[in-house]
């Protein structure tokens, strides 16, 4: 069977035209995962029973000519959603017991849509990484070269849609924890507007960044996925209470006209040449297709790091006090007194990565502190957002790399948190503003796939698609599979 | 020489809000259910999930807000105050810190002697409130209880304006007496639906800075706020004049001591961390929306004992008195309506009411002597059917048996004899049966006409008019 060289949209087809029913292509997915998760780690929960159980009742929906385009697709779920019943990890030790209670917005809504869930993907701990090496249950490999990291912090999900162990999965960006994944993979890895997409049941990294996207393997796949989860959530005080337009019909969109404007900050120091010039030819192949590119200068934009790595860790500090061996999730063994409970079971919980930005975020919070830096950051946020708001006013789209670099080989930066951070230099801005952007492969280098970033205004999703999917119209680099997993 | 010292205190008013649900999530607030079981997966902070702010308490809070004068703000800010502890679920409180709801407004208060005095309100903000940790019947474990987690708080913040524990007392009731009329809080101290923390300092009188403060926590009964601020007063005055100094320091009240003592000092404090919580939106009213607030607030205090003392020539203390409950005004506006007599009505409401009330402990909802009932009372009273002193023995009656008036009166016998003829019969008979007290009388001893109006009274078993007894026995007694 050959259904994992489909795609989402195209199984959605063949499943409605009766070329083969859900139970079969699920079966097909679940062999894949078990052939190939012991190498990846891509999953870290397989719910395979689960799974068919959904197929069956898909196919009962087929058969009766109910449900939509994605009914009977099987999916995976990064394992920050909460899906009731299932282990629900968020790649840490600390919640290594703790099956969720209650669906996550999102993961309610796939369902109700017919999709399949076929397990939960690897992530880095609590969505703070890379690479994702700092997951308490190992790294997960990049199909493309099972030496290089796939990325992070959605890297399960970009490795098991890479590796067609899922046709499509969910993953959340509060940094380019999908997007920079989907570059580092060759996927299409969207990240809509902040509030598009309820965050009700997504474990909280860092409130104000969060968002909750697709790593798929085309453009109308994430408008398809994308528009069965986006919408108004009562549960979520920060979705915005928009009508959801139908992205799939707004794919043919034409490009013609479009006004690009190409990042001139991103293609500074740091970025690899190689990269860089496959962004670049990219950019102008856009010209082609009837685009205008201007360059672009948004001056406050290489400020991105800095601020986010005082914000994010800031909101951290806060979410993850919850994680107190009181409720749920780990607890040390038999605590002498509170202050005992307290300190092991937060220090066994917790790796690292997790404990660096725990302690950054506290101490900018601190009296004293909080003017110079929390203060501080927020004034640079909003000098940022200005720089996208004036952009704006001159193009329709920007574009520039997702990464400087193509992945990266696993263990070279997990000792040097700062090069580890500058690997999301392109993509922490459009988390800063709250901006709608998607990375779409555009290249190889040296066998690994490279990102092109095209960053759109707020609520621009439709446009962002068109573009993206106008790209893999005249290309092919988003159909190519690693070796080994055709 | 003695110094005189000056007390400074200035009260931190928690009122829980009589929403129905929490101020974050859909879990009931009702008091007395079995732990834990009115805690949600928000109220307990589970991973994912999200606060979405009450509506209800939004609009309770701008009612205190417009009740007061204050200004209601049109943008404010949910804020996180960080620290862990076992009843705190998420490790952080939502409270507004830096842009509360509502900021500066007064209280006026009536003090016993007729002054009058302005309390300012920096600030009212709402909160969260958190679990109970119990620490009693678990072994070396304590046991946690989440159903208060979450409840809805109003903090209301006062200047440190007051400077006598009964000022502090004046105050707490007036704004208990606030929140009851708009409906806002059921103002029960014991369940802890209303409780304070009270800043106190002394310093010598004259001095226009602050002394070194104490925060006593937790006070949840005017009795105990009184006792423990004079106590806290004593205690400062006595390190102070011993050579001592004040340690800034949080104090806890110990009830069963009447004493209070050290919790823990401003070197222990907490750094919470304060930040706005980006799970929830800057809180925008718009106008329309306070206004909305505004055109359903009641009749206030103040404006109700205005119009007391204006239309019914009551003094300020006793318009102040019967207002200071909705349930009270309203009680002793429909014995006016049903009987006239403002004035009678208001002394039987404060008097022979409140003080059955009292030694019953009974709201007034719970009376058994109803407001018609009453009123029916006071008419017999009025058109001389029974005399003032017989009628607290009807109500007597009234409250134990239940009945009206006019039946405890016929069945009792209890009708004022005002039969002129009778009553003439025995003040004859009391005058010849006390020939020398008669004699004293006449030859000057003015003072024995009380004794001649006790015989009478006492031969007719209270029933006769006392006015009338008064003007024969004047008559008669000065002789033919």
């Amino acid at each position: 069977m050959n259904a994992h060289r489909a795609t989402a949209a195209e199984l959605g087809r063949g499943l409605r035209a009766r070329e083969y029913s859900s139970v079969e292509i699920t079966r097909h997915f679940l062999e894949r995962v078990g052939r190939a998760n012991p190498s990846l780690n891509a999953f870290l929960t397989v719910t395979a029973e689960r799974a068919l159980e959904d197929a069956r009742r898909a196919d009962l929906r087929i058969a009766r000519s109910e449900g939509g385009p994605l009914t009977g697709v099987p999916l995976a779920h990064k394992d920050i959603f909460c899906a009731a019943g299932v282990l629900t990890t968020c790649g840490s030790r600390m919640l290594s017991n703790f099956v969720a209670p209650y669906d996550a917005t999102v993961v309610e809504r796939l369902a109700a849509a017919g999709m399949v869930l076929l397990g939960k993907t690897n992530m880095d701990e609590f969505a703070m990484g890379s690479s994702n090496e700092t997951s308490y249950y190992g790294p997960v490999k990049n199909p493309w070269d099972t030496s290089k990291v796939p990325g992070g912090s959605s890297g399960g999900s970009a490795a098991a849609v890479a590796a067609r162990l899922a046709p499509v999965a969910t993953g959340t960006d509060t940094g380019g924890s999908i997007r920079q994944p989907g570059a580092l993979t060759g996927l299409t890895g969207f990240k809509p507007t902040y509030g598009r997409v309820s965050r009700y049941g997504m474990i909280a990294f860092a409130s104000s960044l969060d968002q909750a996207g697709v790593l798929a393997q085309s453009a109308e796949d994430a408008a398809l996925v994308l528009g069965a989860m986006a919408g108004h959530d009562p549960r979520d005080s920060t979705s915005v209470n928009a009508p959801v337009p139908d992205y799939a019909a707004g794919l043919e969109m034409p490009v013609r006209g479009l006004k690009i404007g190409i990042i001139r900050e991103f293609f500074g120091e740091g970025l690899e040449s190689r990269t860089g010039g496959a962004v670049r030819a990219a950019i102008e192949a856009f010209r082609a297709l009837g685009a205008s590119v201007v360059e672009v200068s948004l001056p406050h934009l290489p400020l991105s790091v800095p601020t986010y790595y005082v914000v994010a860790p800031a909101e951290c500090s806060s979410n993850l006090s919850r994680y107190d061996g009181v409720r749920f999730g780990h607890r040390c063994a038999e605590p002498r007194d509170l202050m005992d409970l307290y300190k092991r079971t937060r220090g066994e919980g917790f790796g690292a990565e997790v404990k660096r930005r725990i302690m950054t975020g506290t101490y900018v919070l601190s009296a004293g502190y909080y003017d110079a830096f929390y203060l501080k950051a927020q004034k640079v946020r909003s000098l940022i957002n200005a720089d996208f708001k004036r952009a704006f006013g001159e193009v329709d789209v920007l574009m520039g790399p997702t990464t400087p670099t193509p992945a990266f080989a696993i263990g070279a930066k997990i000792d040097d948190p700062i090069l580890m951070y500058l690997n999301d230099i392109y993509t922490i801005g459009a988390n800063l503003a709250g901006l709608p952007a998607v990375s779409v492969p555009c290249g190889m280098v040296d066998g690994l796939p490279v990102g092109l970033q095209i960053i759109g205004p707020h609520f621009a999703e439709e446009r962002l698609l068109a573009t993206a999917h106008a790209w893999q119209r005249e290309t092919d680099w988003h159909r190519r599979l690693p070796p080994g997993y055709a | 020489m003695s110094i005189e010292w000056e007390t400074v205190i200035g009260l931190e008013i928690h009122a829980q809000l009589a929403t129905r649900s929490k101020i974050f999530s859909g879990s009931s607030t009702s008091y007395g259910a079995a732990p834990n079981a009115q805690a949600n997966l928000v109220d307990l902070g589970y991973p994912g999930v999200l606060p979405v702010l009450n509506r209800e308490a939004v609009r309770m809070a701008v009612k205190l807000g417009l009740a007061i004068g204050a200004t209601v703000a049109r943008r404010s800010i949910f804020a996180r105050k960080n620290y862990f502890y076992p009843d705190l679920p998420k490790g952080y409180q939502i409270s507004q810190y830096e842009q509360p709801i509502v900021e500066d407004g007064t209280v006026e208060i009536l003090l016993e002697d007729g002054t009058r005095k302005v309390v300012g309100v920096t600030r009212a903000h709402l909160e969260e409130d958190a679990g109970k940790s119990l620490h009693e019947g678990f072994g070396h474990s304590s046991g946690i209880d989440l159903n208060r987690a979450g409840t809805p708080l109003l903090e209301i913040v006062s200047e440190p304006d007051m400077r006598s524990a009964r000022e502090a007392i004046a105050y707490m009731k007036k704004v208990h007496t606030l929140v009851r009329y708009l409906e806002i809080c059921d103002g029960n101290m014991q369940e802890g639906s209303f409780r304070c923390d009270a800043n106190v300092s002394v310093r010598h009188k004259g001095r226009t800075e602050f002394g070194t403060r104490c925060e006593i926590k937790n006070l949840n009964s005017f009795r105990f706020v009184e006792r423990a601020i004079n106590y806290e007063v004593a205690r400062q005055i006595e390190v102070i004049e011993g050579g001592g100094s004040i340690v800034q320091e949080t104090r806890l009240y110990d009830s069963s001591r009447d004493e209070t003592r050290s919790m823990r000092s401003k070197e222990e404090a907490n750094d919470y961390r304060y930040f706005p919580d980006p799970d929830l939106l800057p809180l925008v009213l718009d106008d329309a929306f306070v206004e909305d607030v505004r055109g359903q607030l009641p009749e206030l205090p103040d404006a109700k004992a205005a119009r007391f003392a204006r239309d019914h020539g009551l003094s300020e203390y006793d318009a102040g008195v019967l207002t200071a409950s909705r349930e009270l005004a309203g009680y002793y506006e429909r014995v006016v309506k049903a009987a006239g007599e403002p004035k009678l009505a208001a002394n039987w409401v404060m008097g022979e009411l409140s003080g059955f009330l009292n030694r019953d402990g009974l709201e007034i909802g719970a009376a058994p002597v109803g407001a018609d009932a009453l009123a029916g009372l006071l008419r017999r009273i009025v058109d001389g059917t029974i005399s003032g002193k017989l009628a607290k023995d009807v109500f007597e009656a009234m409250w134990s048996e239940h009945r009206e008036a006019d039946a405890i009166i016929e069945a009792h016998g209890l009708r004022q004899i005002t039969d002129t003829g009778a009553i003439e019969q025995e003040i004859a008979k009391v005058m010849a049966a006390n020939p020398g007290q008669l004699a004293d009388y006449r030859s000057g001893r003015d003072k024995l006409f009380g004794f001649f109006v006790g015989q009478v009274m006492k031969a007719t078993g209270g029933k006769a008019n006392p006015a009338q007894v008064n003007e024969l026995l004047k008559r008669m007694l000065a002789g033919p």
